[in-house]
């Protein structure tokens, strides 16, 4: 993929994820982390030449709740805003389409979601096919459930290989002071087909922003800018029964546009809430032992709904800012089964 | 102080959905016991059908009757079922190839227990005794040891496109989806204080520390300079009304009768105006610049209305940026 312009992220901040969070709105658990990332390169509320955020108003019932959280951004005098009812990877991909048209330099990308005030599980059957699947009220858990075994029956992985992916990615999380689950978790008792509690991710409040800027601009705000070399969405047939749940080829076609298998990465954060869908995205995205998946522990240490892909995004980036990666892949999904899935290639300059 | 509020809210959608000749006749099917299916481009046969090719997006109308038993292709023990699931006993959530189909259909399988459930197993529909033309006309399935039944499936004998839907008298044209979900109100630390200073019938706004002005209600940040807010300082209760409505249309379950006014109160101290209903004065009569305060009833968090005070109008000046 040839980008007309270089783009990077250069920001990069979060929330501690936690359970709960009844102390506070939406707005007030964005202002911090929006303080933080404006702060870190060097911009005031407002200047971003382009903001764009993510979120649901499901989550947490409130109509309209991502006009409430522009509070926080200082949207006066007006400023260039949009917002997608999704994970906020895709609002980046949005700031990076509008950063690549030249029309501005900077962008604020931020998500926030608050899925302890509602009933987690009994939200996210609304997403699905109205007609033939949402009347049946499956949970997430559910039909990841449906996912794993048919994963199983295929001789692909077994219950104990899922318990090690649940363990080494909360392992990986006691480095990681925003995670929710970290260090050692019991599998527990069944909770949906093969699937154990351990299997499943926590239910977390949190928010995330990363801030995007162009060429120089980038330069200048940060010392070693994660630069996104390419990135791009693909999505799945709706109906569960129309694909074959062992595969994730939405996300090996996002990953090859997105220029992933152009060279090796030598990490990969990737976004998956269920132990089997780990396993199915390190087929799909070509991820080799060789590879450091999901340091921060992932979404299995912390999921909030409609950030945990951005934050994917921003710890990429964050290693790279700190010279832990050279080129790391990052990705987001959404929908049951991952059914839609976005990839980056992030990169920094130099050894 | 009390600390931050929580409130029950619940939230119901009941959608009403229109259906194209395809979901149409798959649903008027269900209610009729038999389940159809549409070909695809390339001779697959799509239970659920869908009315466009997944693959090539063409349009599809060619229906195709398969049997009401299958094989399951995965499954997953729901041990602890949740309401409005399809049974209330523990199930097995199992996707379904009916013979005849070549795609798998989602629904419930009733069975004693995990043990008895594999991949592979055979299975059969199980009607819901009321149909009313939803994929819930499946009750769910049970196991079922037999061949596919002969002259159930008629893979070679495509109904026509179009004509099959008019096979059933009074179609299903649309479905009502009720929905509801349970939530718990968080409105944050800014508004919990607000809320609670109501109740004293006291209003109390948070001045932004850059730009200075005084934030009513509150909602933790300043919505011009985007930083948050914490220095608390009262206002009003006497206020200005910047402008206003006159609602002639009575809302449903509205316990108020029309006309009444509707305004927007700039209350003394504040830089925002607030809403209200105008009371104790004729609709006409209200004005911009009319000075009023607000009237509490027992046990009322908010106030009920506001009222005229009788003092001269303020001027223009004095409200221009709070309309």
């Amino acid at each position: 993929m040839r980008c007309p312009r270089d783009v990077a992220i250069v920001g990069f901040a979060q929330t501690v994820h936690r359970r709960t969070s009844e102390n506070v709105s939406e707005t007030e658990m964005l202002l911090p982390v929006l303080r933080e990332v404006l702060d870190r390169t060097g911009l005031a509320p407002g200047e971003a030449g382009f903001t764009c955020s993510g979120s649901s108003d499901y989550l947490a019932g409130r109509p309209f709740s991502f006009t409430l959280a522009l509070d926080g951004v200082g949207a006066w005098p007006p400023i260039a805003e949009s917002h997608v009812e999704m994970d906020g990877a895709w609002a980046l991909y949005e700031a990076w389409v509008e950063l690549l048209t030249g029309a501005t330099d900077t962008a604020l990308v931020y998500a926030c979601g608050k899925s302890s005030a509602g009933d987690l599980d009994a939200v996210l059957t609304r997403q699905l096919d109205p007609y033939c699947t949402a009347p049946l009220w499956p949970g997430p858990a559910d039909l990841a459930a449906l996912q794993a075994q048919a994963l199983i029956d295929a001789g692909a992985t077994d219950e104990t290989e899922l318990a090690a992916v649940a363990a080494r990615n909360r392992a990986a999380a006691r480095d990681n002071p925003y995670a929710q689950l970290r260090g050692r978790v019991p599998m527990g008792p069944r909770r949906a087909g093969p699937l154990r509690t351990g299997d499943c991710p926590p239910v977390s409040d949190g928010a995330a922003a990363v801030v995007l800027a162009a060429g120089d601009t980038a330069r200048r705000m940060c010392e070693r800018p994660a630069w996104i070399r390419g990135l791009d969405h693909r999505i799945d047939p709706q109906g569960l029964g129309l694909r074959d749940l062992t595969e994730a080829s939405s996300a090996r076609l996002a990953a090859e546009h997105a220029g992933a298998f152009d060279a090796p990465v030598d990490t990969a954060e990737i976004h998956a809430p269920f132990t089997a869908q780990e396993v199915i995205l390190r087929r799909a995205l070509r991820l080799g032992p060789e590879v450091t998946v999901n340091p921060s522990g992932g979404a299995l240490a912390a999921n909030p709904v409609m950030v945990a892909g951005l934050v994917r995004f921003g710890e990429a980036a964050a290693r790279i800012h700190r010279g832990e990666s050279r080129r790391a892949l990052a990705h987001a999904t959404s929908g049951p089964c991952l059914q839609q899935n976005l990839v980056g290639v992030l990169e920094g300059e130099g050894p | 102080m009390s600390g931050p509020l929580t409130a029950p809210l619940v939230v119901e959608f009941p959608f009403t959905r229109s259906l194209g000749p395809v979901q149409s006749a798959f649903l008027t099917g269900l209610r009729e016991r038999v389940v159809l299916g549409v070909r695809a481009g390339d001779g697959r046969v799509l239970v659920p059908p869908t009315e466009y090719d997944p693959g090539t997006a063409e349009e599809l109308r060619e229906l195709v009757e398969v049997a009401p038993t299958g094989t399951v292709t995965t499954w997953a023990w729901n041990p602890a079922p949740r309401p409005r699931q399809p049974l209330p006993t523990p199930f097995a959530w199992v996707l379904v190839r009916l013979d005849g189909a070549d795609t798998a259909l989602l629904h419930a399988l009733d069975a004693p227990g995990p043990d008895a459930v594999r991949t592979g197993m055979r299975v059969r529909v199980r009607w819901a005794a009321d149909r009313t033309g939803a994929i819930t006309d499946i009750a769910c399935f049970e196991p079922y040891e037999g061949e596919p039944r002969e002259g159930e499936a008629h893979e070679d004998e495509p109904y026509e496109s179009g004509p099959y839907i008019r096979e059933f008298t009074d179609p299903v044209t649309g479905i009502t989806t009720p929905a509801r979900l349970d939530y718990t109100y968080a409105p944050g630390s800014a508004q919990s204080r607000y809320l609670a200073a109501l109740a004293r019938h006291r209003i109390v706004g948070e001045r932004c520390p850059a730009c200075r002005r005084v934030c009513v209600p509150p909602r933790g940040a300043c919505p011009t300079c985007g930083v948050a807010t914490r220095e608390q300082t009262e206002v009003g209760p006497r206020g200005t009304v910047t402008t206003y409505c006159v609602v002639n249309i009575k809302a449903r379950n509205a316990a108020i009768d029309v006309p009444y006014v509707y305004a927007h109160i700039a209350l003394d101290g504040a830089d925002q105006a607030l809403h209200g209903r105008i009371a104790g004065i004729p609709c006409d009569r209200v004005r911009m610049g009319l000075r009023v305060e607000p009237v509490w009833t027992d046990g009322a968090r908010h106030p009920d209305h506001y009222r005229p005070t009788g003092e001269p109008d303020a001027a223009y000046d004095t409200y221009k940026e709070l309309l």
